[in-house]
């Protein structure tokens, strides 16, 4: 790797890095100082993340062909750790992407945190910290991205952890937010347990932590199955596939900025990424990807159903990132690493600019209910037209960016399913892609009700100053709204294209992301179906919502399935009881040793004590009663001897 | 048995009897006078056993000093002159202690001299006593009449009337009407 | 003359006094006791000087007589105690004695030994 280039790397996840141990390291500041902090603080953030974006760019422009510079950290007696950088043109299209959505929600979080026209008192939004946090989660998410050792990419994965859990938890006035953390965390820490074992598995196997060795090394099938199906668990907690997928619709209870970050852009797509990193693996275990089909399938499905019965916007748009990531996943199953990453490039624009825009709209509306919203398109036009184009995009409506991701998506599967090709087994083909076709239809019936009921029909709750939101907040959606129309077509330039090659495909062969074909077709009239009945729906009585049609269903969606329910009694109760045993076991056992030894001693000494104090007649008793057992000690003594 | 270990014996008895009865009669003064039975035998157990001297110092000085000086205590500390029921304490550790020790003394002279006789040495007069006093035992004599002086010097220290007041009486003020007491 | 009867007298002697001291609640009974345990041992002192061929002669004896000595003087510092306990408590009981408490304050009069009447000196704050 050539100097400028290695320096362009390190600085991309070095930048935010220093940004938010800084944030962080900054003392609190009393209550008259609090803008001063809080323009020092969002200097910080916003400088981090437009450094990274300059050296993303750059390095979008320098790198072509996959370049790594490592050197050795820890040798473990024959097992190597490095500290490396791995760059392709995967990892630097990602890392543009996750710069690039950091810069907007720094930039909009100063808008955002803020005191809004319904906070009645001014709050303390804590900017400082929050600010400092996100710019360490982008460095970490740079790390996972540009790493080049597997040791590095999870420490740089557990740091997004538990920034995640710091920024959920971020809004103290919300009670469920400290739950909604630690939820999170541990879910996803059930995961990363799968996870390391994974790392560990296939490093031990290899001898050396990087990846580029990890990749060369020839394992057992067995060996390797294992390793990928214990990676896959990390996969499913961090992207939130079936079943660790409980944890992202409650984390919404964060900060609208963290959701469109973290929860739908950069840390649930890393998942993908680190499958797509060591893809060549994954394809030597076809029945790891039959495992990650299966979950695919489900997951799109299950997230699609949930979303059509919520009614918190911002619980949509997270069942959403949880179905369209079981797109992503679906892709890489039926092995297409490159639609994959395509559909992640994509949703992280059109995602991002979703959450970005309900955050404008939950801003001036004050509730994240849907049913208080509608009517918002007189009075919040620009948002209303951006929001029409992120769930175009999500929905697939042509020539938006979700359309060409997904039918790359789509027509992989059925590849796969139709022509056997890829590394899987055509049932796991055909079970992703008729759920990826039912999923699209849902999909559009989800979008569909979710812009009716926002925008349009009758006002349900006056805005105080009916307005689009002020500029911070207006920015950022607008600037993101362009590559989520027009990232798709990027799909026909072949430098793009080229950027996505698997790593180690060494066929000299042009990636297609985009197959214009007949079947084209078939996706595009179920969007129109699935759309169409939705606005039907809606037409029939406009202020009634359209999930009503689910009838006896709409429950079950709404709580998606009760599969928190079976979570909690599977799993957390359990916990929660052996925890108790452990305690009381600690409590009683081990301290009761403690201190019962330290009272035993205690008491020993008092009983001590009081024979010291004992009254004259039993002093003298003791005295003479010694002396004749001290005599007749020695006479015995003396008689025997 | 000659006539000396019958007369050991009877005055044994008798010694033995009367400090039985000193230590368990209900009676404060009858105590005092069965220890003088008992003092007054053990001066004929010395006489019978040639020492002289220590005899008639018995008589002077235990019965005629001593227990003169108990009698006294018993009447200053105003004790009552018939049958007193709180005078003693249960007595099992004392009976169990106290016969050990005795008994078992016992024992041990008995193995050691089982029935064994002696001669009785010449007669323990003053003239050889004091002989034996003021040349072999003078330094120990000597610190035996500063032991007394001390201890009458003590005694007196002792019966002070304002003894342990002299170091609370500066911090705490003395009511007005509290007079002197003898 | 068989030894063995002064020495037996002597051990139950001693045993006798043992069980009083142990027994006796009023300390003058207790001091008649120790008198018994004392005149026990000068009983065996006698006794062995009749026994022990000592070099130097009657030893027993001197000894006996320095033991009477020292009854004398601790039976009179003994009761000067006793005494000076009856005064402070009104109770001679040996049961009674505190170990762990200070001596209670007593009417007694403020300053010195009691002196004749000094004029403007009663009640006087010292």
């Amino acid at each position: 790797m050539s100097t400028p280039t290695l320096w362009l790397a390190a600085v991309l996840p070095a930048a935010p890095l220093v940004a938010g141990l800084l944030g962080l390291l900054l003392p609190p500041a009393p209550r008259q100082d609090r803008a001063a902090a809080r323009r020092s603080a969002v200097a910080l953030g916003v400088a981090g993340a437009a450094v990274s974006l300059l050296a993303a760019l750059a390095l979008l422009v320098r790198v072509d062909a996959p370049v790594e510079a490592s050197t050795t950290w820890v040798d473990l007696g024959g097992l190597r750790v490095t500290l490396g950088l791995r760059l392709d043109g995967v990892a630097v299209l990602v890392a543009t992407a996750v710069a690039a959505v950091a810069l907007a929600v720094q930039v909009y979080s100063i808008g955002y945190l803020r005191r809004g026209p319904h906070d009645d008192v001014d709050v303390d939004h804590r900017y400082p910290p929050y600010a400092a946090q996100l710019s360490l989660f982008t460095a970490a998410m740079l790390t996972v991205v540009v790493s080049g050792d597997l040791i590095m990419l999870l420490v740089g994965w557990e740091v997004m952890g538990v920034c995640s859990y710091l920024l959920i938890a971020h809004d103290r006035r919300l009670p469920e937010a400290p739950g909604a953390a630690v939820k999170a965390f541990l879910v996803t820490r059930v995961g990363d347990v799968g996870f390391l074992l994974g790392i560990a598995l296939l490093g031990v196997g290899a001898g050396s932590f990087r990846i580029a060795d990890v990749l060369a090394h020839d394992y057992g099938t067995g060996t390797l199955t294992a390793a990928c199906l214990l990676l896959l668990a990390g996969v499913a907690g961090k992207s939130a596939q079936f079943p660790l997928h409980t944890w992202l619709p409650d984390a919404m209870a964060g900060p609208t900025p963290v959701s469109a970050l973290i929860h739908a852009a950069t840390m649930v797509a890393a998942g993908v990424y680190a499958v797509a990193r060591l893809f060549p693996l994954f394809e030597r275990a076809p029945a790891a990807l039959a495992v990650l089909g299966v979950m695919a399938a489900i997951t799109m499905l299950l997230g699609a159903f949930a979303a059509t019965a919520q009614d918190d916007i911002k619980r949509v748009l997270a069942w959403s990132t949880v179905s369209q990531i079981g797109y992503m996943t679906g892709a890489l199953a039926v092995g297409a690493p490159a639609a994959a990453l395509f559909h992640l490039l994509t949703h992280a624009a059109f995602k991002a600019l979703l959450f970005l825009a309900a955050g404008a709209v939950i801003h001036a509306v004050g509730t994240t209910l849907m049913s208080r919203m509608g009517g918002l398109r007189a009075a919040m036009p620009v948002t209303f037209w951006c929001m029409v184009v992120g769930l175009g995009a999500l929905a697939g409506v042509p020539p938006l960016s979700g359309f060409w991701s997904k039918d790359g998506v789509l027509a992989a599967a059925e590849a796969a399913a139709l022509d056997g090709a890829g590394p899987t087994a055509a049932w796991v083909g055909w079970l992703v892609w008729l759920a990826g076709l039912v999923g699209v239809a849902v999909t559009a019936w989800y979008a569909t009700r979710l812009l009716l009921r926002t925008f349009l029909g009758r006002t349900r709750t006056p805005l105080l100053r009916p307005h689009d939101p002020p500029a911070l907040l207006r920015w950022p959606v607008l600037l993101l709204t362009a590559p989520a129309a027009l990232l798709g077509l990027a799909a026909f330039a072949p430098w793009f294209a080229d950027r996505l090659r698997v790593p180690g495909d060494d066929t000299g062969e042009a990636v297609e992301l985009v197959h214009l074909a007949p079947n084209l077709i078939l996706p595009f009239l179920l969007l129109l179906a699935g759309a169409g009945v939705a606005w039907a729906g809606w037409r029939r009585d406009p202020a009634a919502d359209p999930a009503r049609f689910l009838g006896p269903l709409r429950p079950v969606f709404a709580r998606a399935f009760r599969l928190d329910d079976v979570q909690h009694a599977l799993v957390v109760r359990p916990a929660g009881a052996l925890a108790r045993v452990v305690r009381t076991g600690d409590e009683l056992g081990v301290d009761g040793l403690v201190e019962g030894s330290g009272r035993a001693a205690v008491e020993v000494g008092g009983g001590l004590a009081a024979l010291h104090r004992a009254a004259l007649p039993r002093a003298a008793a003791g005295v003479l009663a010694g002396a004749l057992l001290i005599g007749l000690a020695v006479a015995l003594i003396g008689v025997t001897s | 048995m000659t006539g000396a270990d019958v007369l050991l014996l009877a005055l044994g008895a008798v010694a033995v009897g009367a400090g039985a009865l000193v230590v368990a009669t209900r009676h404060l003064v009858r105590a005092g006078l069965w220890l003088v039975v008992c003092l007054g035998a053990l001066a004929g157990d010395y006489l019978v056993l040639t020492a002289e001297l220590v005899a008639w110092v018995q008589v002077l000085i235990y019965v005629g000093a001593v227990v003169v000086l108990l009698l006294f205590a018993v009447m200053l500390t105003r004790a009552p002159i018939g049958p007193s029921d709180d005078l003693d304490r249960p007595g099992w550790a004392a009976a169990l202690v106290g016969a050990g020790s005795g008994l078992g003394l016992a024992v041990l002279l008995i193995d050691a001299f089982r029935w064994s006789r002696v001669d009785l040495p010449a007669a323990g007069t003053a003239e050889r006593l004091g002989e034996q006093l003021f040349r072999s035992w003078v330094l120990p004599f000597e610190v035996l009449s500063v032991l007394l002086l001390a201890a009458l010097v003590g005694a007196i220290v002792l019966s002070r009337p304002d003894i342990g007041r002299r170091s609370t009486d500066t911090s705490a003020a003395q009511p007005a009407d509290e007079g002197r007491r003898p | 003359m068989r030894p063995v009867i002064p020495y037996v007298t002597a051990a139950l002697l001693f045993g006798l006094g043992v069980y009083g001291v142990l027994r006796r609640r009023n300390a003058v009974l207790v001091l008649m006791a120790v008198e018994l345990m004392l005149n026990a041992v000068n009983l065996v002192l006698v006794t062995a000087d009749t026994t022990v061929k000592a070099v130097l002669p009657h030893s027993g004896q001197v000894f006996a007589l320095f033991v009477i000595v020292l009854a004398a003087a601790e039976i009179g510092v003994g009761l000067a105690i006793v005494l000076q306990l009856y005064r402070l408590r009104a109770s001679v009981t040996v049961d009674d004695v505190p170990l762990d408490e200070p001596a209670p304050a007593v009417a007694v009069a403020p300053g010195g030994l009691p002196t004749p009447e000094a004029p403007g000196t009663e009640g006087a704050v010292r």
